[in-house]
């Protein structure tokens, strides 16, 4: 009976997360900030999922597939969100106009400026400071 | 026949695969529809959890491996795409 509230509080936990998750990708004003959206909340959303599951079907096969698809799905996420992301930053998908921290961008600059070259495509951008929502 | 938990969990799962659905045909640039692809293959992987326990099949959870597995590896291929295919 306990067991049963507990499973179901645990899957609408979940799936309120995946929800969020969902409203966080339409909203966010750029691809990293969605991105965040997507691999975090959709992951913590699965985690609860799964153990309603596990907590409901309470055999041991069950429960065993249940810790491998969250141990899986915790280790792989941030591989592939951090490749996605990557993939992203270097064929110039735009920042969001608030963006205040790019250190990619900045080292990228810097090294620009010490090797008295110039990287090809180190044009600074303007300082976004300003415009801090 | 009344509507129970894993009811209500899996119509909001479906919600919230439609609302990334939206993302998938807007999204400007084609990370933004990867992103989107990937947040749907991960709600299936809940709505499969999720049924496995409602029709107490537990064969959907095999089901739901596959589909993490394929999701990751698909993911990685995108990336691979979009670095390789520039702009």
């Amino acid at each position: 009976m306990i067991l049963e509230w507990v499973s179901a509080a645990c899957w609408l936990a979940g799936a309120t997360f995946a929800l969020l998750a969902a409203i966080g990708v339409v909203r966010m004003p750029d691809l990293f900030t969605r991105m965040q959206a997507a691999s975090k909340a959709s992951t913590l959303g699965l985690g609860c999922l799964l153990v309603g599951t596990a907590i409901d079907l309470g055999d041991s096969p069950s429960v065993a597939r249940a810790v491998s698809i969250a141990a899986f799905v915790m280790l792989t996420t941030p591989v592939a969100s951090h490749v996605v992301a990557r993939a992203a930053y270097l064929t110039k998908v735009p920042l969001w106009s608030g963006t205040v921290l790019d250190e990619r961008r900045e080292d990228e600059e810097r090294r620009g400026l010490l090797t008295a070259d110039g990287a090809g495509d180190a044009v600074p951008r303007k300082p976004p400071l300003g415009e801090v929502r | 026949m009344s509507t129970t938990i894993p009811d209500v969990a899996m119509f909001m799962l479906a919600l919230a695969a439609a609302i990334a659905f939206v993302r998938l045909l807007r999204g400007p640039s084609l990370p933004d529809r990867v992103v989107a692809m990937d947040l749907l293959g991960t709600l299936t992987v809940g709505l499969l959890v999720v049924g496995a326990a409602a029709s107490a099949q537990r064969a959907f959870l095999d089901a739901a491996i596959i589909i993490a597995l394929i999701g990751f590896v698909s993911n990685i291929a995108y990336a691979r795409f979009i670095e390789r295919r520039g702009q």
